[in-house]
């Protein structure tokens, strides 16, 4: 007693909260009267109290004092009291993975979960489910199977939901075997207990499709108590859904429509959003969701209506004229004092609203600003980006609010958006280009992001030279070489480099501008612009063309790897830049307004990862029948499926290009539980022009692990480039066991399975690389070798269409954003760029016009350095 | 008032609970006897991964038992509830005559430790009931009881299935300990 007022009085002293300010030194001492030998509870409660704070207040413990507290709080297990004891489990768990040897405990907290003491179990489960390892399951195992069934629901709950944690852990094989339990449990009369039941059935049977979508099957028949239990349904039959061909389950669809009447608004909304969802949804499908998120928006619960709109703005991204009928309720809400609902609501409209409100919308916006956060900024600022899309003609409003956004305080995100969203607004719409560049040239006079500042420079180098007045950048990007850090005066100084480049007016104070570079303290900035300065001074076009206005083609990943294998074995020959793999160029425009996750439009930094070209390069590298091939030259962008999806055996196939072979890599899945399949490999028919050469087999194939075998080819000349294989999968089956996978006959049978055939067009031997500058890298291939032809396309229905086909039978890349077609123009002038197999820069110029008959008329001028790839490319089309 | 007398009378006898640690190699019978002592009755056991630990009163005297794991991997860790300990029952299966060497040299590397030197030790000669156990007298000089000098030590027949000796050792440890804290 007389120890408990002392204690007392120390708090009072000290000022009221004993928890602030704790030295874990101290903390870590008092836990020694843990080890009294008689408990003061009360005491104890509140030094472990402190430690738990402390834990979470982030101070790191090493494991030697983390196991000294932790059997300290052991010897609390002698004490009754019930609050101490719960503490305790809370500890438990909290240092269950700093400590060592935690399983000192079990024992205490298996009596505590089977006990007669209530308050005790739910929490002992818990805890003991975190000190546990797979080995010590077998232990527990038959108590934890009761305490699911339990008749108390907070220990059933508790059960369920630490063998989700289990699982998670790895121990899943034996709470597989609960499945019973976790049945019986999903039964039961308690909400909590049946959401959490179904959580972990599903956990449990995830990775089995067939099981999973009986599941939901049965779920979605009977008529669950659990509120959250229907949303987790929801999102389960969604999963389903995407994995399922759509049409052949028009029963979860229904399951989803008949949701939209749940009495719970939790239910509703999850399955409103939940269609939304929906892979490939029309607008028509939409609308039942649209009508209660609409119902949503009148709500009196502001999280409500905040769900409803950040949905509705959702829809807006890629269905507009759905969300149309919620204008009028989206206009009440742009008053609403909850400032991220109001924002929503106006980006909403924008996207929805005609030309004619723009003016209007943007003005509500910015009064209220500088109110919001920068997360409600950067959806403001999205909203802007396909505003700019849709209406092209607003552009100068829009970008003079970007610009007056950009001058305002913001964090790195929000900014970024805005530069993305100019860059964005610039490349789509020649107008707005001017005013754009001009915006972030003032941003660069004042902006404190490194990554910004560069990535604008570089812009600048690019798009700058080419507008009218080039000299007014200039003196912004000097600017920068006086006054910056490092990394973006040596951007500024390549971007003045190009300027030089460029514009032969310039070239002269360019030159004076480099010449003063030359001291820079920095060693990067110094040795720019000594290189631009020297081949400037040259004034030879070929030149600069070659090694300021292109960039570099080859992937870094490679030439990192090249440059490594180079220096580890001494050679005589000096570094041959032509054996290093090109840069693959992702298919397909990189990322279009419409995409379904706002936000992520914005391109990761550091695209330096690994490529899924050098991944094959590495895997084929390990290959040794494959040493001698030299560099591979390009991997095909997407697999060719050979059989269809749902056969026996899958197979899809690689091809892997290198100078004078290809490689086909066949990626084969055996789909048959009870079958081993054996040698398998895929026996390639010869066709005229190529040569097997060797095939690289799989020596044992079991169910469900996909395997590669290879086969290698020899083009016998230069200009072989295209061939039509036929293909068989061989092997021998041998029967085995379906749940282990032993083999059971001793020997197998051989089998075969024809497969689809193969095509090897003139796309494969192409490699896209991006000429930023096109008629300069023209003029610098000269006309030496050019082929000229001339092509009357009938089966192509028109211009975009022609464009589409020609870039995907020559396999190079698009340049100057000349796939972008004007559909109302009656002719189309089309650039492409690529590497010949072999390291041959190859380049294209397409004319098109629309045939007075029909189809589209081309000519087409194709130059190389190499003669035999010009005829080939030329050659490509028709 | 009356709490002052009450608080003088604990002061003079028991104030503290008496601490006693349960040891002996796995499957002795350790979990059994505490049970046993606590509640007079026999319950089932699992092996014991960590400890158990109860109070005890035995003639208005409260004990503070701790029975701790038997298994190889366990018995690191006795040492850390060593601290305070008034009296230690060490508990020795006399059916399993292989493993009694294994006994003995845990119960001297348990007496040596600092912390223990003035407990008082009372060896349990368990599971009398079986068949073909030894008698104490024959562990007693298995163990080389009669080689510890300075400590209190005695030794009983027990069969906590049966409930047989625990009473008779209960009340040496009562009257030990009165002659100790007095």
């Amino acid at each position: 007693m007389n120890i408990l007022k002392g204690y007392k009085k120390d708090d009072e002293e000290s000022g009221g909260n004993p928890f602030l300010r704790l030295e874990k030194s101290a903390v870590l001492q008092e836990t020694r009267t843990f080890n009294d030998n008689v408990i003061n509870s009360r005491k104890c409660a509140t030094v472990l109290t402190k430690v738990l704070c402390i834990l979470n207040q982030g101070v790191t413990m090493n494991s030697t004092e983390a196991t000294e507290v932790f059997f300290a709080t052991t010897k609390l297990f002698q004490s009754k009291d019930i609050s101490l004891r719960r503490l305790v489990y809370l500890a438990i768990k909290e240092m269950s993975t700093i400590a060592d040897d935690v399983i000192i405990v079990t024992s205490s907290l298996t009596k505590d979960m089977t006990g007669k003491e209530e308050e005790y179990r739910a929490s002992a489960i818990r805890a003991l489910c975190t000190i546990l390892d797979a080995s010590m399951m077998q232990s527990i195992e038959r108590y934890m199977k009761q305490a699911i069934v339990d008749r108390n629901p907070a220990v059933s709950s508790a059960a369920l939901v630490s063998s989700l944690h289990l699982c998670r852990k790895g121990s899943g094989d034996i709470v597989k075997r609960w499945v019973n339990e976790v049945q019986e449990a999903l039964s039961s009369d308690n909400v909590m207990v049946q959401y959490h039941a179904m959580g972990l059935l599903y956990h449990i049977r995830k990775h089995d499709r067939l099981a999973v979508s009986k599941m939901v099957t049965k779920l979605t028949r009977s008529s669950m108590r659990s509120a959250h239990g229907y949303c987790l349904l929801i999102r389960i039959a969604c999963q389903v859904m995407e994995e399922e061909e759509r049409s052949s389950n028009s029963v979860l669809y229904d399951f989803l429509e008949t949701c939209l009447r749940h009495k719970s608004e939790m239910v509703v909304y999850e399955a409103a959003r939940a269609m939304v969802n929906l892979n490939n949804v029309t607008a028509r499908e939409l609308q039942p969701a649209v009508s209660v998120l609409q119902m949503f928006l009148t709500s009196a619960k502001p999280t409500v209506r905040f769900a409803a709109v950040k949905t509705l703005n959702q829809i807006s991204m890629i269905h507009p004229e759905a969300v149309t009928t919620c204008n009028v309720d989206l206009e009440n809400l742009i008053s609403d004092t909850n400032r991220s609902i109001a924002t929503l609501a106006i980006t909403t409209l924008l996207k929805t609203g005609s030309e004619a409100s723009v003016e209007r919308l943007m003005k509500q916006i910015s009064s209220f600003m500088s109110e919001i956060s920068d997360e409600f900024k950067t959806i403001v600022v999205e909203a802007i980006r396909s505003v700019c899309v849709k209406f092209p003609r607003k552009h100068h409003i829009l970008m003079t609010f970007l610009s007056s956004m950009l001058r305002e305080e913001g964090g790195f995100e929000y900014k970024r958006a805005i530069v993305c969203t100019i860059i964005t607004i610039i490349e789509e719409n020649p107008d707005a280009k001017e005013s754009g560049l001009s915006h972030l040239c003032e941003f660069i006079e004042d902006c404190e992001h490194v990554e910004l500042a560069t990535r604008i420079l570089h812009l600048l180098g690019r798009e700058g030279p080419r507008s009218p007045k080039p000299h007014r950048f200039i003196r912004y990007i000097y600017n920068r070489v006086l006054l910056e850090a490092p990394p973006v005066r040596a951007a500024a100084v390549t971007s003045l480099a190009k300027f030089g480049a460029s514009c032969d007016s310039l070239l002269d104070s360019v030159l004076v501008l480099l010449d003063r570079c030359l001291m820079d303290g920095d060693d990067e900035v110094r040795d720019r612009a000594l290189l631009y300065f020297e081949i400037l001074k040259q004034k030879q076009k070929a030149l600069t063309s070659r090694y300021i206005l292109s960039d570099l083609t080859v992937s870094v990943v490679g030439l990192e790897r090249a440059l490594m294998q180079y220096c580890s074995q001494p050679q005589e020959t000096s570094f041959d830049l032509k054996t290093v793999p090109i840069e693959t160029i992702p298919v397909g425009p990189a990322k279009s307004i419409g995409e379904r996750t706002p936000g992520a439009s914005v391109q990761k930094p550091g695209a330096l990862a690994a490529s899924k070209q050098d991944v094959y390069a590495k895997q084929l590298a390990a290959i040794p029948e494959f040493a001698d091939l030299g560099p591979l030259f390009k991997s095909s962008d997407r697999p060719v499926e050979l059989t269809e999806s749902e056969t026996e055996y899958v197979v899809r196939c690689v091809k892997h290009t290198f100078n004078k072979h290809l490689v086909l890599q066949f990626d084969v899945t055996n789909t048959l539980n009870d079958q081993l399949l054996e040698e398998v490999r895929v026996e390639v028919e010869e066709s005229e022009g190529w040569s097997i050469v060797t095939s690289v087999p799989i020596p044992s194939l079991p169910y469900g692990k996909p395997t590669s075998t290879y086969t290698l080819l020899e083009m016998e000349d230069a200009t072989q480039v295209s061939g039509t294989f036929l293909n068989t999968l061989k092997f021998n089956v041998r029967d085995c066991d379906p749940t282990t996978g032993e083999p059971e006959s001793v020997q197998g049978f051989p089998d075969e399975y024809v497969l689809e055939n193969l095509e090897v067009v003139v796309a494969d031997h192409v490699q896209r690389v991006i000429r930023p500058n096109f008629a300069a890298s023209w003029d610098e291939i000269g006309d030496e070798n050019q082929v000229e032809e001339t092509f009357a396309l009938s089966t192509m229905r028109d211009i975009p269409d022609a464009v589409n086909q020609i870039i995907t039978f020559m396999g190079m890349q698009p340049c100057e954003r000349s796939d972008k077609v004007d559909p109302d123009k009656p002719s189309h002038s089309l650039l492409l760029a690529g590497v010949y197999r072999g390291g041959h820069d190859v380049l294209v110029k397409a004319r098109l016009a629309r045939s007075a008959a029909q189809g589209v008329n081309m000519k087409i001028t194709v130059r190389s350095p190499d003669m035999n790839a010009c005829e080939i490319i030329a050659g490509a089309v028709g | 008032m009356g709490s002052f007398l009450s608080s003088l009378f604990s002061s003079l006898w028991g104030s503290k609970e008496l601490r006693v640690l349960i040891l002996g190699l796995d499957g002795a019978g350790k979990t059994t006897i505490l049970y046993r002592l606590q509640v007079g009755e026999v319950v089932t056991t699992i092996p014991t991964i960590g400890f158990n630990v109860e109070t005890v009163t035995y003639k208005n005297l409260k004990f503070q038992v701790w029975d701790l794991g038997g298994q190889t991997s366990i018995r690191p860790y006795w040492r850390c509830y060593y601290a305070n300990t008034d009296a230690i029952i060490y508990v020795v299966d006399s059916a399993d005559r292989d493993r009694l060497a294994i006994s003995k040299s845990e119960l001297v590397s348990m007496l040596e430790e600092e912390e223990l030197r003035t407990a008082l030790l009372m060896v349990f000669a368990n599971k009398q009931d079986m068949e073909g156990a030894m008698t104490p007298s024959e562990i007693s000089s298995a163990l080389g009881l009669s080689a510890l000098k300075s400590r209190t030590w005695a030794i009983f027949k027990t069969s906590a299935i049966k409930g047989e000796g625990l009473e008779d050792a209960m009340e040496w440890l009562v009257n030990s300990l009165k002659g100790t804290t007095s």
